[in-house]
């Protein structure tokens, strides 16, 4: 019986969202189609604590891969170990479409000369096969996919599997790397945390947004506050923002920056330019403030605010507060 | 240094898609075709480095028909030095089958830097460039927004979910543009009339065997029309109210 494995993401020690979406992912499938949902998670020495809790959410065996040189994201000693690991008995590979997904998804599958369905965010198992679906042309254009040669490889756009708990084993297996991931030649110096927020936009469940309706960087404050308020929200911003040097690059959600689906997406002083609207409009629940009712945004969101933005978020960020104190 | 740039043409985004008749193409009536836009800022980038050194050559390569030579064209006409198609008529989707056509080329140049767009605006797989470099046995930074080079390694900056990371490996080496690095220029008059006259060699395409089939493209559904739940500040306590009761987002 082929086994289904996810790779548990990880950042400075800690498991990411992504890692439970994976798994959530592979256990799924593994209760539809039979196998046993195997998880790898590499990092430095300690780094099998995490193994709990992906076998609370559905893992039946956790490999641990423990090494210094696993500290920082190591994606030579990564895609070479889980290349030799996934060559025989595997039917599928799920990984986050996360920024580290998204590097080594592919390395993986170029190793195994096996096919890779990117950012996908439905998937079903029929047969041999493995129909994917992903969006291309920013967001405009979704292409349907089948894998048939095993395993299939598949990362998966952040949000589109919600981690559910399913207990399971668990047992934890130390395995080496393969090769001595101290040699790798590309080596990630160093992880900055920007911002500070508790959450960033690959982890919280709601996002608050800004435009340049919010007309200067200052009033982003308002947009923190909210996203405060909700307590698991993390902040984002339109490239006109990014451009303008208000948010840093890595806050961009659109096309060409993060690709989101979180429940709720609160959309502030956003217009809803094609290229933003590609990298939220499969969000849940979308949420619109803007002070021009013929905005693009108004058409794909499910509730709409006309008016000021600046005036209306201080309002809503004290209602939010309210309504998270009686919940 | 010499350096390949991997390009791809694509149509313009700013329009609404049309399905080609046999349900796995995109009507291209109508459309307007450029490079893909992270294709751009590599070109862009592969500029500025040979410029600063004042020294080395730029290549790019695009895979697919003949209307790729305009795409060609363009990046000579920013300043790319010469060109290479890799004739192929069919449409292929395949990052690895692409992959494998390119590194086959790239094998033969003797280049210290191969750059690729992070990803093509259309497929958007993210994906060609790292099955080069993996089949080429070079080391890759992906989706980087900063590049410096110093003591034979390239040293980057890749943006993560609110963070980032400080990356580097030894050349030659593979590396994808995100944005951040370098906005690309509009071909000056006199570039365009020197790119007429800059080499542009076709060759035929070792494309490698397709890993999937591509079954269908279609329009995404429409979201439901969603509504205004009122105007100004006095319609906080319904908006709140549905994300509580309807939408059970708070």
């Amino acid at each position: 019986m082929s086994n289904i494995f996810a790779f548990a993401e990880t950042r400075g020690g800690e498991l990411r969202r992504a890692a439970l979406e994976a798994v959530t992912a592979a256990r799924q499938t593994a209760d539809q189609v039979g196998g046993e949902v195997r998880v790898l998670i590499a990092g430095a020495p300690g780094i099998a604590v995490h193994a709990a809790k992906l076998a609370a959410h559905g893992a039946d065996m956790v490999l641990v891969v423990e090494h210094e040189a696993f500290t920082h994201y190591n994606p030579e000693a990564l895609a070479a170990t889980l290349a030799a690991g996934l060559a025989s008995n595997y039917r599928a590979a799920f990984f986050s479409a996360s920024a580290q997904g998204k590097d080594l998804a592919p390395r993986v599958a170029a190793k195994l000369k096996v096919a890779l369905a990117s950012d996908v965010t439905e998937f079903a198992f029929s047969g041999d096969a493995v129909v994917a679906k992903h969006p291309g042309y920013t967001g405009k254009i979704v292409q349907t996919l089948t894998l048939k040669a095993t395993p299939a490889i598949i990362s998966l756009r952040p949000g589109a599997v919600l981690p559910k708990e399913s207990p399971k084993a668990g047992t934890v297996q130390n395995i080496p790397s393969a090769g001595d991931p101290a040699a790798s030649r590309v080596v990630v110096t160093d992880t900055v945390v920007g911002g500070g927020a508790k959450l960033d936009l690959g982890e919280a469940p709601v996002i608050i947004s800004g435009g340049r309706g919010l007309k200067e960087a200052a009033n982003f404050a308002l947009v923190e506050d909210l996203a405060a308020a909700f307590g698991n929200a993390a902040v984002g911003a339109t490239r006109a923002v990014t451009d303008e040097g208000w948010r840093p690059h890595s806050d961009q959600i659109g096309q060409t920056g993060r690709l989101v689906s979180p429940d709720l997406y609160v959309a502030c002083g956003i217009s809803g330019a094609i290229q933003h609207l590609a990298g939220m409009r499969t969000s849940k629940t979308i949420v619109a403030i803007n002070k021009d009712k013929e905005a693009p945004i108004f058409k794909i969101a499910d509730y709409g605010i006309v008016g000021d933005v600046l005036e209306i978020l201080p309002v809503l960020t004290a209602a939010v507060k309210t309504a998270k104190q009686g919940a | 240094m010499k350096i390949a740039v991997c390009i791809k043409r694509v149509p313009d985004m700013d329009v609404r898609f049309k399905i080609g008749a046999n349900g796995t193409s995109v009507d291209e009536a109508g459309l307007k075709f450029d490079i893909s836009d992270f294709d751009g800022y590599a070109v862009e980038a592969a500029l500025q480095i040979k410029e600063k050194a004042n020294a080395g050559e730029v290549v790019v390569i695009s895979l697919g028909a003949d209307n790729v030579q305009e795409t060609l064209r363009k990046a000579m006409s920013m300043g790319a030095d010469r060109a290479v198609q890799l004739k192929h008529d069919a449409p292929v989707f395949d990052s690895f089958a692409i992959a494998t056509a390119l590194a086959a080329e790239i094998s033969t140049g003797g280049y210290d830097l191969v750059m690729f767009g992070r990803m093509s605006i259309d497929t958007a797989n993210q994906a060609t460039g790292t099955m080069v470099a993996e089949l080429l046995g070079l080391p890759i930074l992906t989706a980087i927004s900063k590049l410096d080079f110093d003591g034979g390694k390239a040293k980057a900056r890749r943006e993560l979910e609110g963070s980032y990371e400080l990356i580097e490996c030894p050349l030659p080496a593979v590396v994808t543009i995100d944005e951040g690095i370098a906005r690309p220029r509009y071909p000056s008059l006199k570039g365009i009339m020197a790119a007429k006259k800059k080499p542009l060699e076709t060759k035929p395409a070792q494309v490698g065997e397709q890993s999937y089939t591509l079954d269908k493209m279609e329009l995404p559904a429409e979201r439901a029309a969603g509504r205004i739940v009122g105007e100004g500040k006095d319609a906080v306590p319904e908006l709140v109210r549905l994300l509580k009761e309807e939408a059970k987002v708070l």
